[in-house]
């Protein structure tokens, strides 16, 4: 399969040059219209801002005169090999919700630090996250090298301290790379100014990234989105998570482990052979009467073991913190069940990634921990590895998304 | 499967998200590229009849093609059409030459908000898309808005991989946004493979074509000899003009935009 676009979040701590570098690498690649150049322009005029490279992606009026960016943004530029959408993240400590909303819709990671300040609190916050999330693409890229006269010795200080937590996580950039975004020197073409550097530039580095492949080789797993009634047929409908599908063939659902038989597979206007991961398809059942949201269709011969005890890696992003047996909501794919945190095996800073304490009674904001969830009903899962759709959740209490994590 | 498959998917995934999570919803049809493409899909969506009504937020400025095609298709595909209308605002006279802002605000956010009311609607459904604007480019798949439809922009929920939020306050409605992830060519390319109608506004007729539209006195043509979907899709490929630069309402100020979205503005 041509894979035409790429999905990159841009990360790091605020004020080291994100959405500067998006700007640089939009206009060094000839991607923005005429009027868009003239507006930011004229813009940066108005408020006496010396470049305005930012306000590309940083379009609210309060990010403009704040000089931050608030929320996630995404831009659409092309290269000479593909196609990408660039998702710019906030780095301030208080828009980590925005940062992760970025982020989870990435395929790859730039993850940017200034070359003067070094390494910072968002810097590793953000680098845990992309770990945590399972993003394996990640650039490093070392910005503002202007303002250090270009020097080898800084830039190879920071990386050193880069690369001393990335090992303690579960990131390997692949690329680093010493650049100027205000400059553009290193991002759309090799700088000249840094003859030290013999490796690519940003825009060659983004271009030798091999997106993930989709798993059809994998088993099936289909969680029933919702069930339609059709001329007195019920069709059930559902994206395919990983694996294929046809009719015939003999399937359970789980967490009841009902077994059934696929009576037809259809998209409108037609019924299908065959379907595989990715594909969003209506099915009717050979018997149907207990069929319901949050089921997930497998092969019978696929033995799965719902749970209601289970061990997560999670992440709190509430002001209220994570407190056990407090009654929260789980939700993984289409299944929605209540559930609590039994125990708290590890509280983590996520920005230093020390163990704060085992064994914790709470998770404060912006904390990462090592849990064991207990949920009222039996649910599927798998690890967040095997197949990614089934091992990642989010945690809702009330009305609101409160913290997120993965299976382990 | 390939790019358009993909998009489409994605779509037809929140399409039926927010069906099942609020069933208490509609489509809002502008009679424009995007939002029948919307339509389109969500007619694939639930295998050939929608399960809601489609609005179309009528401010009688409109171009008499859209009026022309909205009928023809109303009919074809067996649509629930409601007509959004603000007939106090038109009757006090309300019109573009008398503030462009204030008649966008009166005669199709206060329409929306009277259909919204009258027919106790939790979810819309919208053809907005990341590369129109940049103001739209920071929206969420899954946006809630307040009873006075406000949309808080500096304090946006998480929305985490496609576990959207659903859970709404008294009051609150969503706008959920399917074709956020599609650009401009995207939807070209799927109108050609998919074979989509769409109102002959624009295609280039005395080198002129519509790439936007909307109502009649606030839309500019663009110079183009793009007189057909291949035309389009290969002008598109190579130029630097932006899809809106002859819409009006996003010309007045630079945060216009921006202040007609927070008031609930599509």
């Amino acid at each position: 399969m041509k894979k035409e676009f790429l999905s990159i979040v841009i990360t790091g701590h605020v004020d080291h040059g994100k959405s500067t570098l998006i700007g640089r690498l939009l206009l060094d690649t000839n991607s923005l219209p005429e009027d868009k150049i003239r507006e930011i322009k004229k813009i940066s005029l108005q408020l006496g801002k010396e470049s305005g490279l930012a306000f590309i992606t940083d379009h609210l009026k309060e990010e403009r005169q704040q000089d931050m960016t608030i929320d996630t943004t995404q831009i659409f530029f092309k290269s000479q090999k593909r196609n990408y959408v660039i998702i710019d993240s906030p780095g301030h400590v208080e828009f980590i919700k925005n940062m992760l909303t970025g982020a989870t819709l990435a395929e790859a990671a730039v993850l940017i630090v200034d070359a003067k300040a070094g390494v910072e609190e968002q810097t590793r916050r953000h680098a845990y996250l992309l770990g945590m999330l399972g993003i394996k693409n990640i650039i490093a890229i070392f910005n503002k090298m202007d303002l250090v006269g270009y020097a080898q010795s800084r830039f190879e200080e920071v990386k050193a301290n880069l690369l001393l937590f990335s090992q303690a996580l579960n990131i390997k950039p692949a690329f680093f790379i010493p650049a100027s975004a205000r400059e553009g020197e290193n991002i759309s073409k090799r700088s000249s100014l840094m003859p030290w550097y013999k490796g690519l530039c940003l825009l060659e580095a983004l271009d030798s990234l091999k997106p993930e492949e989709k798993i059809e080789n994998l088993p099936l797993r289909l969680p029933i989105q919702d069930i339609y009634e059709i001329a007195g047929k019920k069709i059930i409908v559902g994206k395919i998570l990983s694996g294929t599908i046809c009719p015939g063939q003999r399937v359970r659902l789980y967490p009841s482990a009902i077994e059934t038989c696929i009576d037809s597979l259809q998209i409108f206007g037609r019924k299908i052979k065959k379907a595989s991961a990715g594909k969003n398809i209506g099915l009717t059942l050979a018997e149907d009467n207990l069929a319901q949201r949050g089921e997930v269709i497998v092969d019978s011969r696929d033995m799965l073991e719902p749970k209601t005890s289970f061990k997560a890696d999670i992440f709190w992003m509430a002001d209220m913190p994570l407190k056990l047996n407090s009654p929260l909501t789980f939700r993984l794919a289409t299944q929605e069940v209540d559930c609590v945190v039994e125990k708290i095996e590890k509280r983590i800073d996520s920005s230093t990634f020390k163990i704060l304490e085992e064994d914790a009674k709470e998770l404060k904001l912006n904390e990462a921990g090592e849990v064991i969830f207990k949920t009222a009903r039996p649910i599927v899962l798998e690890k967040f590895d095997f197949i990614a759709e089934l091992g990642r959740f989010v945690i809702e209490q009330g009305l609101h998304l409160q913290g997120t994590g993965i299976i382990t | 499967m390939d790019y358009l498959e993909e998009l489409e998917n994605k779509s037809i995934y929140i399409i039926r998200e927010a069906y099942q999570r609020f069933k208490n919803i509609a489509l809002l049809w502008s009679i424009g590229k995007d939002s029948t493409s919307l339509l389109w899909i969500t007619r694939k969506a639930f295998f050939g009849k929608i399960p809601f009504p489609i609005i179309h937020i009528d401010t009688s400025f409109k171009f008499k093609e859209i009026y022309e095609f909205r009928n023809k298709y109303v009919k074809e595909w067996n649509l629930n059409l409601i007509v959004s209308k603000n007939e106090n605002a038109l009757k006090e006279g309300v019109s573009p030459e008398k503030g462009k802002f204030d008649c966008c605000n009166a005669l199709k956010t206060e329409a929306l908000k009277n259909t919204i009311k009258e027919y106790n609607l939790k979810a819309l459904l919208l053809a907005i898309r990341r590369d129109e604007h940049g103001i739209r480019a920071k929206e969420r798949y899954f946006s809630p808005r307040t009873a006075d439809f406000t949309w808080n922009y500096q304090d946006q929920p998480a929305e985490l991989w496609d576990l959207y939020k659903a859970t709404l306050e008294r009051e609150q409605h969503f706008r959920i946004h399917p074709m956020l992830h599609w650009i401009e060519l995207d939807i070209w390319k799927y109108i050609r493979k998919e074979e989509i109608p769409v109102v002959n506004l624009y295609f280039a007729k005395k080198d002129r074509r519509y790439r936007s539209i909307g109502c009649a006195c606030c839309c500019v043509p663009v110079e183009s000899r793009a007189d057909t979907i291949k035309k389009i899709i290969r002008e598109l490929e190579t130029t630097k003009i932006a899809e809106r630069s002859g819409r009006a309402q996003d010309k007045e100020d630079a945060y216009t935009m921006q202040k007609l979205r927070s008031l609930g503005y599509m």
